[in-house]
């Protein structure tokens, strides 16, 4: 369904962007799979992609740092003989209710979340304007929707990544780009595993299905947006969280 | 070969348009052309001369763009 497409996945190492990579690859697309600092995890990742038999291949990079991101992009095209597919999944958390949160964990957090799908879309926007065609895909989050007590700099910028993928929609919707995000609730990473118990049995309550979802559950909508199935969908956001956030 | 000949043989390329109808006057808006056409047609005009061109606001007319590249060979 993806033979002979280049995806490029930010926070491919581990967690929802491990399972985008691989549900990417096992569709026949080759894989970028970029990373911050877990080599291991990300070369793992590899591996798997190429268990697909497709090519795939680890990049190290701070999404937030925009020269970073600038000789990323050149890498990846030139090592794949182009880009089709970007999926900005990079994220990190910095909890803490507002009146705790330092200025710092508010500034880390809206650059490698936002900052950081701004500087991935801005460096491939020529790209993909040329070539008439690519899929954007960003990843949200419900606190993006919603909000979530504990979370200012998370939602923020989760938030701003569904403006930033509305407004990448309108520019490039005539260069037949589509830029779609989608919206995870409750998913079982590594970034959820840290949350204390209480946390988490609250969220549990919350959600209709009473359940967590699994990083599968994301990964199967990325690929449909990054296929054919998707052609005529741009600057809409999915939600995937059980009922969460309805 | 002047500069403009060659902006308009790229327009021409780029837009199909009647290469008689072109002035310095002409904006790009006139030729159909909106911002994204301008950005990927700056990107055409810096391949040709070989030169990195800063996009701004200011550039609506084919004569905007001559002098710039002029400018920058000189």
């Amino acid at each position: 369904m993806l033979r002979g497409k280049t995806a490029l996945v930010t926070g491919a190492s581990r967690g929802i962007g491990r399972a985008i990579a691989l549900r990417l690859a096992e569709n026949g697309a080759g894989v970028a799979v970029v990373y911050a600092g877990n080599e291991a995890a990300a070369r793992e990742t590899c591996e798997k992609a190429r268990g697909y038999g497709v090519k795939a291949q680890a990049f190290r990079c701070d999404v937030s740092d925009f020269i970073q991101t600038k000789a990323l992009v050149k890498d990846v095209i030139e090592a794949f003989g182009g880009l089709d597919i970007l999926i900005n999944n990079a994220g990190i958390v910095r909890d803490g209710l507002v009146l705790s949160m330092k200025e710092e964990d508010f500034d880390r957090v809206i650059g490698t979340n936002l900052k950081g799908a701004f500087n991935m879309i801005k460096h491939t926007y020529q790209h993909f304007m040329r070539q008439r065609g690519g899929r954007i895909i960003n990843i949200s989050s419900v606190a993006g929707i919603a909000g979530n007590a504990g979370q200012a700099n998370y939602a923020s910028a989760k938030a701003g990544v569904i403006g930033l993928t509305k407004t990448v929609a309108r520019e490039l919707a005539s260069r037949g780009v589509t830029c779609n995000a989608i919206a995870p609730g409750f998913i079982e990473t590594d970034m959820t595993s840290k949350l204390p118990g209480n946390v988490k049995e609250a969220a549990l309550h919350a959600i209709p299905m009473k359940r967590m979802g699994a990083p599968e559950d994301v990964a199967k909508l990325a690929v449909f947006l990054s296929g054919e199935g998707a052609a005529y969908i741009t600057g809409e956001v999915i939600r995937v969280d059980g009922g969460l956030s309805m | 070969m002047t500069t403009f000949d060659k902006v308009v043989k790229i327009l021409v390329d780029y837009n199909d348009c009647d290469a008689s109808e072109i002035t310095m006057g002409t904006k790009f808006a006139d030729l159909g052309l909106d911002s994204l056409d301008t950005v990927e047609l700056v990107m055409n005009f810096e391949e040709e001369f070989g030169i990195t061109i800063e996009m701004n606001e200011g550039l609506q007319t084919v004569g905007d763009v001559v002098k710039l590249i002029d400018s920058t060979q000189g």
